[in-house]
């Protein structure tokens, strides 16, 4: 039985995903911790160039298949769980994501372990591993031990910088193919669908604006606008107003939509929810307006006010105009 | 066409959330429970396929407080048959109990789709839909936000970042997580409700013993107080807008005109 | 002697083809009447027989003394001339037929003889022209000056049938003189001096001679008999018909105080779908209506450029209701949802009505059945469903309701719990906006200071569902209604009061409750004037007041405002529109739950305080609704006048002039 921290590597069209380095950080506490190898689990076809990031793992497990070259639920799990039989790691970490909580739940199920849900940071408390798990919210954390003798975790983004888990290798690949059989998929990949006109590309901007439920209704995005030309930045947005149609999919700053790395984000009548919050993780300033003290953008801005924003706006943005003057 | 909904009722955020006396867990008496948000959209999308296809929609709800409301409200809406699972919720129930209790339950319904929410705010192992279609030995697709049946088939659009959207065909019977529904759910005035309340029947399935193995002890329990927090700029508008833009300058963030 | 000879020159098949053509006439009169009343009938039941004596007391002075129609001056002397001129003739002439054809046929006497004669002889002629004096004043306004309201209504026809009423009676006028001037002409008799405008016109007619005037007398009677009778006879076919729905209406009109909604039917879908679905008294109400447009003029949302004008609302369905529907959907098609969901209840145009058209009633239910199917603002059905959820529409727990009391010491009295003699009945804005929390703390402390025992409901209290129910969820009403209706009757009070308008008329008049329901200026004027309430400074200030629609219109609370105001030595200079004619807001109705309506010129807060910014020497803008306090202070903004005008609450300036609190 090894010891090894599995880290399920996801990608995406050729490009890994930023939550795999999140995942490789974490994982590397536990390998540490715990004396063990971090092994990075690499699914795809001709898709082995993709393990060039992935040093922070001793060792890339490399499994090369056909079904393999998109990301299908059960095809993944399948394989996964297969290789989980086989080799019996001590723990194996997913994302948090579209791909990973597709696959995540039916290989815990498969190799009998507990399954930790949401998990954001991991230590070892006594020579013992811990998870800590936001939820409800963000506003609740949740810790324990991480069971033996195995655990499958799913990890959000906000306790390690990605940069912490990317380096370039890998250590070692070691090529496999799969022990499950992957006919009688019954998911399969018909299409990609672009997202429609990415007019502009949020996560390059470095000014940013974003609004959130505060703004209430549409005609009020006018007032953001214009701060936002006074800025030089760029109109963003979180679900809520996405949802509503107010700004195109291709704003949405979050879970689903974008991770973006500012100098400067202006966060305005926005809660702070975990999904929102784990995209702006890369700004370098965030400036925080919202009426409730209690919001957790808070305690993720650098300055923050409890002024209303439709108060607050008009008069920056007009101190604005006024300060760029030669 | 018959669509099976499970729904998880979770603690109203609106709420202050305390810590019980093991400090292990919530405090439950002062909780106000609601529907999870992520499976309202999927009662919208149970009812948009009903409306567009035909066929029933089921909805199960564990029975706690807020079940009737929820379910009462489903039906003004369109859910023709309304179910309240009975057990011991004394406790909490994880998503490894809730959703091998589901299973039991839904095998005996028969359906060709089961939609449930892709997570709740309160789930610590995981989500129910991905357990869920294990126990049930259905296929699960989540992140799902928008689907149209076909004959055995469906085809549904799953979100990735970025806005990218990959287009899915998914054997039935099968288990989707609901992201989004392709409309917001609909309002139903309250009259059609309380008619629905002297109309409709809840019917009431035994849960039996909940199973929570799978999932890991949570061993402390604590109300997040922040290691950093936003340093909280007091004043008038102006005196704010002032340092806003002072802050501004000195990190050499004001581009200056022309 | 004088005397009349009715039927002078005139044929004696004449005379009898004349009483065969009257009851023609009254033949296809009767059917029309009995016509219209039928396809009223074809509506919902709706009982409007209570006060009996206020019913017929309100028809006098409504119907015929025309209060409302002589709001507009001109307007008003215009319409009272016509009415009169043309009431009088026609008594004349029944007059005139019994003298003839009654007392002389089967009494042997004449009446209209002598002194008599010449006396009704005088006030005909002259009441005739009065008559025409009317008409030409119409005719100059309508085809001359051409105001606004009375072009552009939606149909073919209406100009015509406008235009019909007038030309009729200016030719029965007209031909009426002619026949009453070639008569003199002819016979010349010596009581002529005593018809001056037959005298005038026989003038005309001299030097024709006899058999030409004879002749021409017969051909101008018969054409007056024969336009007459028509006229009578097409009374029930055209907009003369309003001179028997116009009094209906005004005899069934609600006698709810504050326009009380009906309740929705239990059964079935809510609101109207179909006409079939509005009660008798909605279809009277389209068929009253004689297209004035004096509720346009003052709608607040059609002055700001939005689609709604209630004029074209009411013209619009009732030739929906003549048409029998003809297949098209009533809420939606018929009348557009922007239209409807323009409306912020105000009552401007109910109360500018000249016969009692209740626009109100009738787009309420049109709401009712919008939201059943879902064809609302999505932010408005979020607010509900906010509201169903957490008793209020801020979406923040009923556990909260009461924050804004912390530090207030000693604590505010707990009503559930002991009893006292005022229960306050704060409202959702007043609890749960933090713009409203420091007014809402100088309230409690006027209240200290003028020594009521009062207390609060807490967190028992829910949102009233005046608003609620005005956009059309009934159920949600009923809902917090039943809620708040319990929690009252456990509590021990003798009276109500509330500083929010909306909540003071669901409260007073539609909750059904047995204790008095009173706005804080009331209670304060009462106060002050018993002497338990004085100024310790007295304000200098210079202030104008803006009536609240749910305090003023609905409710008539007028001058304790500004009763209140005075005490505390301020000066009140009032706007162009002031009481019954106040600008509202623009927040009511639900409105303020709804995203801004595209294509709005001027939002009525806007159009409010540039006029309150246009009173030299007024600084401040008094109001008593906190829903105006958050328009105004908006306002103040977008129209750019924050350095030139304040708004305040009333009990900010009570307060300061007890000398309480913190100074904004």
């Amino acid at each position: 039985m090894s010891q090894d921290i599995w880290v399920v590597v996801e990608t995406l069209r050729g490009e890994v995903m930023e939550i795999s380095y999140t995942s490789l950080a974490a994982g590397r506490v536990l390998a540490d911790g715990l004396g063990a190898r971090l092994v990075a689990v690499l699914l795809g076809h001709n898709a082995e160039p993709l393990a060039n990031t992935l040093g922070a793992a001793d060792s890339v497990l490399y499994v090369d298949h056909a079904s393999l070259a998109d990301f299908t639920p059960d095809a993944f799990r399948r394989t996964i769980a297969g290789l989980a039989k086989d080799s019996t790691p001590r723990a194996i970490l997913f994302g948090h994501t579209s791909m990973g909580m597709d696959v995540a739940g039916g290989v815990s199920l498969d190799i009998n372990a507990p399954l930790v849900g949401s998990c954001q940071r991991v230590r070892i408390e006594d020579g013992q591993p811990w998870y800590t798990s936001p939820t409800c919210g963000g506003k609740i954390l949740a810790e324990g031990q991480i069971p033996d003798p195995a655990c499958v975790l799913t990890i959000v983004p906000g306790g390690y910088k990605p940069e912490a888990g990317r380096m370039p290798g890998p250590k070692e690949v070691v090529r496999t193919a799969p022990s499950a059989a992957l006919d009688g998929l019954r998911v399969s990949l018909k299409q990609y669908v672009e997202p429609q006109t990415a007019d502009v590309n949020i996560a390059k901007e470095a000014m940013l604006v974003a609004i959130g439920r505060g703004i209430q209704q549409p005609d009020n995005i006018a007032l953001v606008q214009a701060l936002a030309q006074e800025l030089g930045a760029v109109v963003c947005g979180s679900r809520p107003v996405v949802d509503q149609g107010w700004l195109p999919l291709s704003r949405l700053v979050g879970k689903s939509g974008v991770s973006v790395k500012p100098k400067c984000y202006v966060a305005l009548g926005i809660s702070g929810a975990p999904e929102h919050v784990e995209g702006i993780g890369g700004a370098e300033l965030i400036l925080a307006v919202n009426t409730d003290p209690r919001a957790p953008i808070f305690n993720v801005a650098h300055y923050g006010t409890l002024l209303s924003m439709f108060d607050l706006v008009p008069a920056l943005t007009e101190k604005i105009r006024q300060a760029r003057q030669p | 066409m018959h669509i099976v909904v499970p729904i998880k009722l979770a603690p109203d955020l609106v709420e202050e959330l305390e810590i019980d006396a093991s400090g292990a867990a919530l405090d439950r008496t002062f909780l106000r429970l609601i529907i999870n948000e992520f499976d309202d959209h999927a009662i919208e999308q149970a009812l948009l396929l009903k409306e567009r296809g035909g066929g029933q929609v089921t909805l199960l709800t564990p029975d706690l407080e807020g079940a009737e409301d929820v379910l009462y409200t489903a039906a003004a809406k369109g859910a023709d048959r309304l179910i309240k699972l009975t057990g011991d919720y004394s406790a909490g129930v994880s998503c490894h109990a809730l959703a091998r209790a589901l299973s039991k339950a839904i095998r005996d319904l028969h359906p060709d789709l089961v939609l449930t929410g892709v997570q709740a705010h309160d789930d610590l192992d995981g989500a129910v839909g991905p357990l869920l279609a294990d126990y049930l030995g259905m296929p699960y697709l989540g992140y799902v936000a928008g689907l149209t049946v076909g004959d055995g088939k469906c085809t549904a659009r799953k979100e990735y970042p970025g806005g990218l959207i990959a287009e899915m065909e998914v054997d039935l019977p099968a288990v989707l997580g609901i992201q989004a529904a392709e409309k917001p759910p609909r309002y139903v005035v309250t009259s059609l409700i309380t008619q629905a309340m002297k109309s409709a029947t809840i019917e009431e399935i035994e849960a039996g013993e909940f199973d929570s193995s799978g999932t890991a002890p949570v061993m402390r329990m604590s109300r997040l107080e922040a290691a950093t927090h936003a340093e909280m700029i007091e004043g008038s508008v102006d005196q704010v807008a002032d340092k806003l833009v002072a802050v501004l300058r000195e990190r050499g963030l004001l581009a200056s005109q022309g | 002697m004088p005397i009349r000879e009715t039927f002078w020159n005139i044929p004696h098949w004449a005379e009898l083809a004349q009483y065969a053509l009257m009851v023609l006439t009254l033949f296809i009169f009767t059917y029309g009447v009995f016509r219209r009343i039928r396809r009223w009938r074809l509506g919902r039941p709706e009982r409007r027989t209570d006060r009996m004596g206020a019913r017929l007391v309100s028809l006098v002075v409504h119907a015929l003394g025309q209060l409302r129609t002589a709001q507009d001056a001109y307007a008003g002397i215009m319409h009272l001339a016509i009415f009169w001129g043309m009431v009088a003739l026609l008594l004349g002439t029944a007059l005139a037929t019994v003298d003839w054809d009654v007392t002389r046929l089967f009494f042997g006497f004449q009446f209209l003889t002598g002194g008599v004669y010449v006396l009704y002889e005088l006030i005909l002629d002259l009441l005739g022209l009065l008559l025409l004096v009317g008409l030409a004043m119409a005719l100059v306004r309508r085809y001359l000056l051409r105001p606004p309201r009375l072009w552009g209504a939606p149909g073919r026809n209406l100009a015509w049938d406008d235009a019909y009423v007038l030309v009729m009676l200016a030719l029965i006028a007209l031909s009426g003189y002619l026949v009453e001037g070639l008569r003199i002409a002819v016979v010349q008799p010596e009581w002529a001096r005593w018809s001056p405008v037959g005298r005038i016109v026989a003038g005309w007619f001299v030097a024709l001679g006899d058999p030409t005037n004879r002749t021409l007398h017969i051909a101008l009677w018969s054409s007056h008999a024969l336009i007459a009778f028509t006229f009578i006879a097409s009374v029930p076919y055209t907009k003369l018909f309003h001179l028997i729905a116009a009094p209906a209406n005004i005899f069934f009109r609600s006698m709810q105080p504050g326009g009380a909604l009906a309740a929705a039917p239990q059964v079935g879908e809510p609101g109207v779908r179909e006409w079939r679905d509005f009660t008798w008294k909605e279809i009277l109400d389209f068929e009253a209506c004689v297209r004035c447009g004096r509720c346009q003029d003052v709608c607040p949302a059609y002055a700001s450029g939005l689609t709604l004008s209630p004029r074209n609302l009411i013209i619009k369905l009732d030739a929906h209701v003549w048409a029998r529907g003809n297949g098209r959907a009533l809420a939606g098609e018929v009348i557009t949802a922007d239209e409807l969901w323009a409306c912020t209840t105000c009552r401007a145009c109910t109360q500018a009505c000249p016969v009692f058209v209740d626009h109100l009633a009738s787009i309420v239910d049109l709401r009712r059945s919008l939201l059943a199917q879902q064809k609302a603002d999505a932010r408005l059905m979020d607010t509900l469903g906010t509201v169903r959820r957490y008793g209020n529409s801020f979406g923040k727990s009923d556990r909260q309701r009461a924050l804004w009391t912390q530090g207030l010491e000693p604590r505010i009295k707990d009503i559930r719990r002991e009893p006292a003699h005022t229960l306050w009945f704060v409202g959702d804005y007043a609890s749960y906006s933090p713009t409203l929390t420091e007014v809402t703390r100088a309230t409690a402390r006027v209240f200290r200071q003028a020594g009521m025992d009062f207390g609060l409901l807490y967190e028992a209290e829910r949102n009233v569902g005046n608003d609620v129910r005005r956009v059309g969820e009934e159920g949600l009403y009923e809902l917090l209604a039943m809620k708040n209706k319990a929690a009252l009757d456990k509590c021990d009070y003798a009276q109500i009061v509330t500083t929010d308008p909306h909540t003071y008329n669901a409260l007073k008049n539609e909750y059904g409750l047995t204790r008095p329901v009173y706005h804080y200026t009331e209670v304060l004027e009462r106060l002050i004037a018993s002497g338990q309430l004085s100024p310790t400074n007295r304000l200098a200030h210079v202030v104008t007041y803006h009536d609240p629609c749910y305090l003023g219109r609905y409710n008539g609370v007028y001058d304790a405002p500004r009763r209140v105001l005075e005490a505390m030595g301020c000066r009140v200079v009032e706007m162009p529109r002031n009481r019954e004619c106040g600008l509202c807001c623009g927040a009511g109705g639900g409105r303020i739950w709804m995203q801004e309506a595209p294509g709005a010129r001027e939002r009525p807060a806007e159009s409010r305080v540039r006029e309150a910014a246009a009173l030299p020497g007024v600084g401040t803008l008094v109001v008593t609704c906190p829903k105006d306090l958050v328009m105004f202070q908006d306002a103040l903004k977008t129209a750019g006048l924050e350095g030139r005008m304040v708004v305040k609450d009333l009990i900010e300036l009570v307060d300061e002039a007890m000398g309480g609190g913190t100074a904004h």
